[in-house]
């Protein structure tokens, strides 16, 4: 366990392993009768063939998720899904005047850091934001540390780093330290890449986000995952989950994810009866 | 005369109890009723039934097996034409292939086929299944991009002759269509379904399932570095299509493909299952394919009081006669002549109705059909909880996206000739992944015939 509520798993997939690249996400189920659940992939080892989870307990199906012991099964694992970042395309003559400022927030911190290794590895200028409510929930800080080249972490109330919100952090960044950057990556919360896309629009800085939306198969069969995009309806699991930031129509995705809440509630009461507690 | 013995009738759970539960609607024949069908047929010299079926089944050699009461005989017949019998015999076309071009129904009504294959095959099982034929392998190995029907029948034949036959499948279970599409009450999933795929893999067929090919493998690697001689592209058509109108990205807007899978695959409609799926208390499928139907009666089942919306009236519904006639029973409406023109959501974003437009018949298209015309100034509404998108599907474009010199005509289809040959050596493809959105048994007669091109195509290069 991370935090109380977040955890991280090595898991032995290695077709999945050998093909999965930053960006990319995979889907798994607990159990025989479990739901199907998007997780981003937080590392890889190609050739231990392994991959690296974090999930963070939200419903019933993220808290069975969270209640497995080392050794334990995956029903089923399935993967890499989604296009990996745009970045993994670039040559290196293209990377070579990059400067990334990546925005992490919560659970997001886990998928950043397998993008920031990625580019680190291949001598690319990367700084790091990371929010979180408090530092004990500050997740893949000695990780990030490792592969970024400056680590600016971000509490709600001050109890590591800057008190505030990452949106200020960046904005600190550029118009008062000097940096400047020529792509912002944001992954976390839909509200928190909502206003980092806000943020960096202001300061006209280009901007990717990854949608977490609702799925199914993850494979484009069901349409659950759809956002608008630029005006157009896109399905975050084959066409994304990266997509320009300013284009995303966030309050439509906002409310698309908190479909079956309703019936999230239901189960996870459900879940704690069942425990007698 | 045998002719004048009218069609046996089939027994079916009775339309209010079966609109409450997921059990099979139809329960088939017994073996009385199943010989007396049978000894109706006339054992046509030249069977136009047999030229009617994508499969080509020995259709009056196997009947006229059943009606000499030797059924283990029957299912050998047919298992030489089709390893999915059972799944066939329940949701096959039959009225526009087999029956409908048997003799018997120009003047009365055809031998229920159907009904007999699925009679045989049902039999079979309950009497320890057939003995698979196994062949002498050759050493060559094949790959099969997923486990639908075109897959399976393509593997199934591959098998027989001796190959090594590796398919993979992108979901948790194998099966494609008959497991994530198909509902329970037409098609059983453990008794049918998984049976059938058993009798797959003891012809030695084997099946990887959580494999997606174009992104934890390719067609490329699996050719180059796993040493398969061949593929067989039998991915489907699993893209969902949606109208394009205001509002369809609403909460409570679904693909019928999502509301099928979630309630199909992921079970939602058991309680021992994990899966959310929403209903409400009222429910618009538009569209008017078996899907629309599928879709239509498994809300029904839920518990909502649900409408099925067509812009052609229902001489023009492409579902299959049964599947309609079964949806009416259970209490479906039918609003024919009428199309969507938005979705209308309440202050939170939930749907609250749909806004139809009334339509009329005008003339003839390329198609032959008569194209539904708006009626200026006849939108209404309809009030609703939740609407059901079931407007067809396209071919998912990740394998044409990861394989070199595969090429896809402008509806997104792979181009294949007859026996399934692409534009890429060494790669067929066939089923809905060629054709846009079929039937299974059209995907089985895909997967068979690549199997011959891919047995000459072996053949040749040795």
């Amino acid at each position: 366990m991370l935090t109380p509520t977040i955890c991280r798993m090595e898991v032995e997939a290695a077709r999945l392993a050998a093909a999965a690249l930053p960006g990319q996400f995979l889907i798994v189920r607990a159990t025989e009768n479990g739901e199907r659940i998007p997780l981003t992939i937080s590392d890889y080892d190609k050739d231990a063939g392994t991959v690296t989870i974090v999930t963070q307990q939200i419903g019933a199906s993220t808290t069975e998720i969270c209640a497995m012991n080392e050794g334990d099964s995956f029903a089923d694992v399935v993967g890499p899904l989604g296009v990996p970042s745009d970045f993994t395309e670039m040559s290196a003559g293209e990377l070579a005047g990059q400067r990334y400022i990546f925005i992490a927030g919560g659970v997001g911190t886990a998928p950043v850091y397998p993008q920031v290794k990625w580019l680190h590895e291949r001598g690319v200028a990367v700084d790091v934001i990371v929010g979180a409510k408090t530092a004990d929930l500050v997740i893949f800080r000695k990780e990030m540390e490792s592969v970024c080249d400056n680590l600016y972490i971000c509490t709600d109330d001050g109890s590591e780093g800057f008190k505030g919100l990452v949106t200020a952090m960046l904005e600190k960044l550029v118009n008062e330290d000097g940096k400047s950057y020529t792509q912002a990556v944001a992954i976390g919360p839909m509200i928190m890449m909502k206003f980092a896309t806000l943020t960096a629009k202001k300061l006209g800085l280009p901007i990717i986000v990854s949608l977490n939306t609702l799925m199914v198969d993850g494979t484009g069969m069901c349409g659950a995952c759809r956002v608008t995009v630029a005006g157009k309806t896109r399905f975050a699991c084959v066409e994304g989950p990266e997509f320009n930031g300013y284009d995303v129509d966030f309050d439509e995705a906002m409310r698309r994810q908190g479909m079956y809440r309703t019936h999230e509630q239901e189960a996870d009461h459900k879940c704690k009866i069942g425990r007698g507690k | 005369m045998a002719n004048r013995i009218p069609r046996v009738p089939v027994r079916e759970q009775e339309a209010k109890v079966r609109a409450t539960n997921f059990e099979e609607v139809c329960y088939g024949y017994d073996e009385k009723e199943a010989v007396l069908e049978a000894s109706r047929c006339l054992n046509c010299k030249n069977p136009r039934c047999v030229g009617a079926c994508p499969v080509n089944v020995k259709i009056p050699a196997f009947i006229s097996r059943v009606a000499a009461g030797d059924f283990s005989g029957a299912a050998a017949v047919i298992a030489e034409d089709s390893s999915l019998p059972a799944v066939c015999g329940r949701v096959c076309p039959q009225e526009t292939q087999c029956e409908g071009s048997c003799i018997l129904g120009v003047k009365a009504e055809p031998v229920a086929i159907g009904k007999l294959e699925r009679f045989v095959a049902d039999w079979t099982r309950e009497n320890g299944g057939l003995e698979p034929v196994k062949a002498e392998p050759n050493g060559h190995r094949i790959a099969i991009v997923g486990s639908g029907p075109a897959g399976l029948a393509c593997a199934s034949d591959l098998a027989k002759l001796g190959y090594d036959v590796t398919v993979f499948e992108a979901l948790h279970r194998p099966g494609g269509v008959l497991e994530y599409g198909i509902p329970e009450f037409r098609l059983p999933k453990d008794k049918v379904v998984a049976a059938e795929i058993a009798q797959v893999k003891a012809l030695g067929v084997k099946i990887e399932t959580n494999v997606v090919v174009g992104r934890t493998v390719t067609i490329d690697s699996l050719l180059d570095e796993e040493g398969f001689e061949a593929v067989f592209v039998g991915s489907g058509a699993g893209l969902p299509k949606f109208m394009g109108i205001p509002g369809e990205n609403l909460n409570g807007v679904f693909s019928a493909n999502e509301f099928l899978t979630r309630n199909n695959l992921m079970k939602a409609y058991r309680d021992d299952y994990m899966t959310p799926i929403h209903t409400g208390s009222k429910v618009v499928v538009v569209g008017g394919g078996n899907v629309a139907m599928d879709a239509a009666r498994t809300a029904l089942r839920l518990g909502a009081h649900t409408t099925i919306v067509y812009r052609r009236t229902e001489k023009e519904l492409p579902a299959r006669l049964e599947e309609v006639h079964h949806a009416k029973e259970e209490g479906i409406e039918f609003a024919m002549l009428t199309n969507p023109v938005e979705v209308l959501g309440d202050e939170k974003g939930w749907v609250r109705a749909v806004k139809c437009i009334r339509m009329e018949l005008g003339e003839p298209d390329e198609s032959g059909r008569r194209s539904p015309v708006p009626v200026a100034g006849s939108e209404f509404e309809i009030e609703t909880d939740t609407v059901i998108m079931s407007l067809g599907t396209s071919p998912n474009p990740l394998i044409a996206r990861t394989t070199g010199g595969l090429e896809t005509n402008r509806r997104g289809c792979l181009v294949a000739d007859e026996s399934g040959v692409t534009t890429r050596q060494g790669v067929f493809a066939g089923g809905d992944a060629v054709t846009g959105a079929a039937t299974v048994i059209l995907a089985m007669g895909a997967g068979r015939k690549a199997a011959a091109a891919i047995h000459e195509y072996i053949g040749g290069k040795l």
